[in-house]
């Protein structure tokens, strides 16, 4: 239990610098930000106004304290672009954007594992030759290159599912999955190349030790053996789920524009072309407490696998 | 203890024939078990002997089929457990003979069960897998296995992890593990080697005590002639994956006729005299693939002559149950007789001073 509070308590000072980083970002970015709001045809009274508006007159640190404040009580500000709460904007935009991230990691690791420990069963043969050269093709190709390819092919050609866009899960789970099928599809592969590579090298490795020969030694067959291997490569594999989950929040921002779906990543582009500041900044601090969390269930999750971590 | 050596006839529980066991690698073929012969009877101790690479490891992990391939290949000859060939089983075939009816320890009691599963759960896996056992009633044979291994409280440290047991106790839990299924053939290579000295004495004596209540025939790999003078009953020393001579152990260290065996009694810390320096065997083990036409010993022997370089020497028999690959074995004879050793008085001191 005080592994868990330790743990948890761990995650504070991270997101304090995290919020310091991220209030000061507009204050970092170059000229006024009251101007830079504002935009190229205010007048020099607006910019004024604006400035007094958004608080810029005040010192610093009370600024900081207010926005903390003010996050504190659910407030995320308002949109300067579109004058909407923040927060109901990214109420909007989230659902699509983890129906992509928790559908294509969920694939990456229903492919991905079984995937590598095959190759790394059969390592050295064609077999294992072959997916690791998938691997290098599929990591290497450009996401959206590979994502304009699939529309062309799946969705143009073939007609097989719809070209772009997004429906909600409410509106029916077909709808919703076939939307979603091709830019997960897309996106997962370059986590489906990460994530076998790393099970094949970890499963590699375990399988050279010596438990692995008692565990053969005694009569067991080829699966459960690999089984006795994977719980022992586990923690690494896990590690990398959680650190692909982290690039996950890039990856989105291109699926999203590729395949026109309304989601958090596309908020994210039009809201810097925009000097959105305030959204921006709730992104970022959403993505980063996103990453920490993930961070800290893997963690913790480390315990379930390894008992030496227990003692 | 009891060696049946005089039922010569009756068909032995495991014999080795003419076994090649070959690894094929970018630098050649490396006959690391090249012709090897021995059989092991029902209830008796085999030690086989022999300085690292020699080959005894390899024979056993062969028994087992236990040796990746490639790069290991069967070149020749055969193992026979009760009649069968092994060599010739299909996989799951063998599958159903390891951990049943032959099994094996290790050396690394520290690395060799599987960190994250209890002990008890590993032996079950065991129980279940062959004697078709429900979830309960193995766990409750892992915890009588314990129990029978001396292990105090076994139905709490069968739910503990092999991290919270020490060494000479890990090992105890493999010994239970491989013994779980009650096998015809246990295999123990260098079961002791990674231990402390009392602790040594205490797995040794364990293994002697489930022998005498479980019948089985052990094979005993070692480099320690102090184990063998022991535990075994027979003793096969090998070199550079052949075998050098075989001998029943009083017979072995009464009269070794190889100058290696002899070497490797002289090397032994009670054999040389106290506080200097041990006597040690000139040069190294020639790598398998280096070796020339004559005898592997050849180059590190004080009794070489021309025709020990030219041909190797056949393995001959020189006494009931004792035989010997060496042209020179009457001389070798001859000065060991003029240095008595003291296994002859006490081999059990010996043993445990090892």
């Amino acid at each position: 239990m005080t592994y868990v509070l330790r743990r948890v308590a761990a995650t504070l000072p991270v997101m304090a610098v995290v919020a310091i980083l991220v209030f000061l970002l507009i204050h970092l970015s170059s000229g006024d930000p009251a101007a830079l709001i504002a935009g190229d045809t205010a007048t020099a009274e607006d910019i004024a106004r604006l400035r007094g508006v958004l608080g810029l007159d005040q010192p610093l640190w009370n600024q900081f304290l207010r926005w903390i404040g003010r996050l504190a009580g659910g407030d995320l500000g308002t949109s300067i672009f579109t004058g909407v709460p923040v927060a109901s904007l990214l109420a909007q935009r989230l659902e699509p954007t983890l129906s992509i991230a928790l559908l294509t990691m969920t694939l990456a690791v229903l492919v991905s594992v079984p995937l590598g420990v095959l190759a790394a069963h059969k390592a050295g043969s064609w077999v294992d030759r072959l997916v690791m050269i998938f691997a290098v093709l599929a990591f290497s190709t450009p996401v959206f290159l590979v994502g304009y390819l699939f529309i062309y092919g799946f969705a143009i050609r073939l007609g097989w599912l719809p070209v772009q866009g997004y429906v909600s899960l409410a509106k029916g789970f077909w709808p919703w999955l076939s939307h979603l099928i091709l830019p997960c599809v897309n996106l997962s592969l370059v986590y489906i190349a990460l994530l076998t590579r790393m099970t094949r090298a970890t499963v590699l490795d375990v399988l050279h030790e010596d438990y692995i020969r008692t565990a053969r030694a005694k009569g067991l067959g080829v699966v459960a053996v690999l089984g006795h291997a994977l719980r022992n490569a586990a923690i690494p594999i896990v590690t990398t789920i959680g650190v692909g989950i982290a690039f996950l929040i890039g990856g989105v921002v291109v699926s999203e524009t590729v395949f026109a779906i309304p989601g958090v990543g596309r908020l994210v582009i039009d809201s810097v072309q925009r000097h959105d500041y305030p959204v921006i900044q709730s992104v970022l601090l959403l993505s980063a407490g996103m990453y920490v969390l993930i961070n800290l269930l893997i963690d913790l999750s480390y315990r379930l696998f390894d008992p030496r971590i227990r003692a | 203890m009891t060696a049946s050596r005089d039922l010569r006839d009756d068909p032995p529980l495991l014999e080795i024939d003419e076994l090649r066991t070959h690894f094929d690698t970018l630098a050649g073929t490396v006959r690391s078990v090249d012709g090897v012969s021995y059989r092991l009877n029902a209830g008796e101790t085999l030690g086989i002997v022999g300085e690292s690479g020699c080959g005894k490891s390899v024979t056993a992990l062969s028994i087992l089929r236990l040796l990746p391939s490639p790069p290991a290949r069967f070149a020749g000859g055969a193992i026979r457990f009760r009649g069968i060939d092994l060599l010739s089983l299909s996989e799951r075939e063998m599958r159903d003979i390891r951990g049943n009816r032959i099994s094996m320890i290790f050396q690394e009691p520290m690395t060799s069960l599987n960190p994250v599963l209890t002990v008890g759960r590993q032996i079950a896996e065991t129980v279940m897998l062959h004697q078709g056992l429900g979830r309960r009633a193995a766990w409750a044979r892992a915890v009588e296995m314990l129990r029978l291994v001396q292990i105090a409280e076994p139905d709490r440290r069968a739910a503990e992890y092999p991290h919270q047991m020490s060494g000479g106790m890990r090992q105890r839990v493999m010994i239970a593990l491989a013994l779980a299924c009650h096998p015809d053939v246990l295999i123990a290579d260098e079961p002791t080697t990674a231990l402390d000295v009392t602790i040594q004495a205490q797995i040794l004596d364990l293994l002697r005590d489930l022998q005498a209540r479980l019948g089985m025939g052990i094979i005993m790999i070692t480099h320690d002639l102090g184990v063998v003078a022991e535990c075994c009953d027979r003793v096969v020393v090998m070199y550079a994956g052949r075998k050098v001579e075989e001998a029943p152990v009083e017979d072995l260290f009464d009269r070794p006729l190889h100058p290696y065996t002899r070497a490797l009694m002289a090397s032994m810390p009670s054999m040389a005299g106290g506080g200097s320096r041990l006597p040690e065997i000139p040069g190294m083990v020639p790598a398998p693939q280096d070796l020339g036409a004559g005898c592997a010993f050849a180059p590190r022997c004080a009794f070489t002559t021309e025709r020990c370089r030219r041909e190797p020497p056949p393995l001959t028999a020189v006494g009931a149950g004792h035989a010997v690959a060496c042209f020179e074995a009457e001389r070798v004879g001859c000065i060991t007789a003029a240095f008595p050793l003291p296994f002859q008085t006490s081999p059990s001191q010996a043993g445990a001073s090892a």
